[in-house]
């Protein structure tokens, strides 16, 4: 990455983290409890945007930046008013900069923003501007300040010669600017003469430190432009009296500048003729350099105490205090990790089996290190968790141009965006997110008049939620719409052969089908919602964090789509059983209850199938062993051990397995990467003993439908 | 003699641009994130030249100024204000708040480095 692509980078992080702030600021400000430091920190947010996009030529977002900031500096200074109206344009601004910015990350040509047209006119509309302030070319580039040559006046690179007159006056050291360094940059120009005038320096003892005595008067030969002559001294315009006049080609002798506060060049040297005759910049150093030395010295005005920082209108607010970390590093630590885990579990196997004593020393320390292990694996996993903030800010704004597209009113709900998840979660939820939220806009509200028909408010709400519920995230997606049209789903599915026209189903099947893939296709999508994909690649992305994704739905009230989540990729709670010889770990998630078979209480279903009875409700019995592969099926009233199980689709079933060993955390070790997928199998550990195990998907093995029995898995893993 | 510069900008873009840009042309170069920051740093890092953004949280552009004015040890270092705006009254609000020069964003190394020269023993 070169050192430009760095800084870019840079930027766009940097544009994130202030679109947060942007959009913080906005909420509160529509919540009513914005102060002037949030009016503050939104301007800043936006005007930090445009200065780095510039840096960039980002025009687009300069542009629109810029008038965006002007309305937020007419806030900010009390000249506009906050309403709902200004409230609105701001927060459609918003959106439409961050859809600039990422337009300009992902290298998507500058098109000049026709889009942004109307929300530009809107923005000067507030503040009044007129076309005559409106951004003229010089302002949008924001020209680099640089040398700048081209005079075109003059023929470009000829020689010129310039006689400069400089007087400075008192204000110029109190400005913290310096002569002699003017006159350098003055002298790198060309050839220069200089002669300093020493006759206004008064005597030793009446020497003001403060004060200004000396002027200059420099002939010079260069190939610069006026412009260039006229730069150098643009820091003290104002506090010197300048006279820079162009004197053609031919040697010094023209006309002195009418200049009446500068003492006539011909005037002999008075007190000091050595310094007057000393042409030299250097030795012409200005008395007044109230520098440290000189102030030491001279002035004993100012206290050398340390001065406090005067206090601002603005209180101190707390800055968190973060750094950034490259993600490849907290990967290797979370795999390192993954690693002591390992090699503790191991460590405490090998005690065991040499019967080292209870409560010896090393029990108790292997105990300790127990703990620690996993408090840092717990700390670890922290690290990579962020708060789904930044991810529904984002849904919210995908909403509200849903919203604006199907000329749909929606209000925006979201909870518990503190919600921590793993970053990659993060970030692989947001297309399925986006596309559901599409959804719940496009198809799950209706439109104004059948809202108002049928005795709903005009404004449609959707609502996003994340919320940790055991050891899980939930995300839930809710619409306040018509809910699903079942019959419609129904005739469709028929249509396109998912079901045959005679089947029974649920009101939860049904509107599961939805999920099926084949079963949107574009004839049904709108321009919307439909970007080619259906609910099916929806719920497999799901699927592939580890997830589930279900929907419940009321007709006339709305839908529920739910989406559960591990915590985290890295490591899960699982259990530790073996099955026809083997050692596989189920997770702890998806089990409710374990129990040895209750064997009056299994009833046979032909000749395949079997059931048992818990609690008064019969659960199809999944042989683990035989769906595997791992031996022919047994009968399930033998000496076996039941896993009730219910996969986040609501569905039960009881595995039965051989034998349980133990509970605990393991790091889980992907397949797919390596080896490829194996249904039945979600991914591989390695146990304490070295030995490597698979971890089951009891989803898969029981099949969404409820099915239970081999037919699940076509592929048994002992075919592999 | 290396020139040492504060550089006080709350944005991190900004930040990275003056690092790359100043440390180049061959300045040690201090960056500070705010002005209370800026300030915290002045002592230790002795600049010889200050250069801050104007809009900045805690203590803006023109606290920095006030405050590293009110320093009998730097009522004289030349401040310069980094800025989007070139116009004349912007020009004239740094001045009568006591900064040196200016800079207007975006700069290129030239425009830095010419800006920097013109005040200061570079």
């Amino acid at each position: 990455m070169s050192k430009t692509d760095e800084l870019r980078a840079t930027f766009f992080q940097e544009s994130e983290d202030l679109l947060e702030q942007l959009t913080d600021g906005l909420d509160e400000m529509s919540g009513g409890e914005a102060d002037s430091e949030t009016v503050n920190s939104v301007f800043r947010a936006v005007h930090s945007i445009k200065g780095g996009a510039g840096a960039f030529a980002l025009d687009a977002v300069v542009r629109f930046a810029h008038r965006f900031e002007n309305v937020l500096d007419a806030l900010r200074s009390g000249e506009l008013a906050v309403n709902g109206q200004v409230l609105d344009v701001l927060m459609r601004s918003s959106d439409h900069l961050t859809v600039l910015l990422e337009q300009a990350r992902d290298g998507v040509p500058d098109d000049g923003d026709p889009a942004g047209e109307p929300l530009l006119a809107e923005l000067m509309a507030l503040t009044g501007a007129e076309a005559d302030e409106g951004p003229s070319e010089a302002e949008v580039n924001f020209q680099p300040m640089t040398l700048d040559l081209g005079d075109f006046g003059a023929s470009a690179p000829a020689e010129m010669q310039f006689r400069v007159d400089f007087q400075p006056q008192d204000d110029l050291f109190k400005s913290g600017n310096e002569p002699v360094f003017l006159l350098r940059e003055l002298c790198a120009l060309g050839e220069a003469q200089v002669d300093c005038n020493t006759s206004a320096l008064p005597e030793f003892d009446a020497l003001d430190t403060e004060a200004s005595y000396l002027s200059w008067k420099v002939e010079l030969r260069t190939e610069a432009s006026e412009t260039a002559v006229r730069e150098v001294f643009e820091f003290v315009d104002g506090l010197c009296v300048l006279g820079i006049e162009e004197v053609g080609g031919d040697s010094a002798g023209g006309g002195l500048p009418d200049l009446p506060d500068l003492p006539s060049a011909d005037t002999p040297p008075s007190s000091e003729p050595a310094a007057a005759d000393d042409a030299a910049t250097k030795a012409a150093a200005p008395a007044p350099v109230p520098g440290p030395a000189a102030s030491s010295a001279a002035t004993p005005a100012g206290p050398p105490q340390k001065v406090e920082p005067p206090a601002k209108s603005q209180p101190p607010q707390p800055v968190a205090s973060t750094i950034r970390v490259d993600l490849h590093r907290i990967d290797r630590m979370i795999n390192l990790v993954g690693e002591l885990v390992i090699n503790q579990a191991m460590l405490t196997q090998a005690v065991k089996r040499d019967g080292i004593a209870q409560g010896s020393d090393i029990d108790v320390g292997l105990e300790e290190l127990r703990t620690l292990t996993r408090q840092i694996q717990d700390s670890v996993m922290a690290i990579r968790a962020q708060p789904v903030k930044a991810l529904f800010q984002r849904m919210s704004r995908i909403a509200r141009e849903a919203g604006a597209d199907t000329g749909k009113t929606l209000r925006m709900v979201t909870e518990g965006a503190a919600t921590e998840i793993d970053k990659t979660v993060i970030e692989k939820l947001a297309d399925p997110l986006t596309h559901m939220i599409r959804n719940a806009v496009d198809h799950g509200l209706e439109n104004a008049e059948d809202r108002l028909a049928s005795g709903k408010s005009a404004e449609g709400t959707i609502r996003l939620s994340a919320a940790h519920l055991s050891g899980r995230v939930v995300i839930e997606i809710t619409d306040d719409g018509a809910g699903i049209n079942r019959d419609r789903v129904r005739s469709i599915a028929e249509k396109k052969g998912l079901i045959p026209p005679d089947a029974q189903l649920t009101a939860n099947d049904i509107d599961n089908l939805i999920f099926q893939p084949g079963f949107s296709t574009a004839s049904q999508l709108t321009a919307l919602s439909g970007r080619g994909v259906g609910m099916d690649v929806v719920k497999r992305s799901i699927q592939s964090l580890g997830g589930r994704v279900s929907i419940a739905s009321e007709p006339g009230k709305g839908s529920t789509f739910s989406i559960v989540l591990p915590l985290t990729l890295a490591v899960l709670d699982g259990m530790v059983i073996e099955v026809g010889g083997q050692t596989v770990v189920v997770p702890i998630s998806a089990i409710i209850e374990t129990m040895r078979v209750p064997t009056e209480q299994v009833f046979q279903l032909g000749t395949q199938n079997a059931v048992v009875r818990i609690r008064g409700s019969y659960v199809p019995i999944v042989d683990v062993g035989a769906v595997m592969g791992y031996r022919p099926a047994v009968d399930p009233t033998g000496d076996h051990v039941i896993l009730l199980v219910e996969t986040a689709d609501g569905v039960r079933a009881a595995l039965l397995i051989d034998v349980i060993h133990d509970q605990r955390q393991v790091v889980i070790k992907g397949l797919e990467d390596n080896y490829g997928q194996v249904p039945g199998v979600a991914a591989a550990t390695i146990l304490g003993d070295g030995r490597i195990a698979l971890i089951l998907d009891p989803s898969a093995i029981v099949g969404h439908n409820g099915a239970g029995g081999a037919a699940v898995l076509t592929t048994p893993l002992a075919a592999e | 003699m290396t020139l040492k510069v504060l550089a006080i900008d709350d944005s991190r873009t900004m930040r990275d641009l003056l690092q790359v840009s100043l440390t180049e042309s061959g300045f040690d170069i201090t960056l500070a994130e705010d002005g209370i920051d800026g300030l915290d740093k002045l002592e230790a890092a002795q600049p010889d030249v200050v250069i801050t953004d104007i809009n900045m949280p805690r203590l803006d552009g023109f606290g920095v100024i006030e405050a590293v004015r009110a320093k009998a040890d730097y009522r004289a270092t030349p401040i310069l204000v980094l800025t989007t705006e070139s116009s004349p009254a912007m020009k004239a609000r740094a001045r009568d708040a006591g900064a040196t020069g200016w800079i207007v964003k975006p700069f290129d190394d030239v425009a830095l480095a010419s800006a920097i020269r013109r005040v200061s023993a570079v």
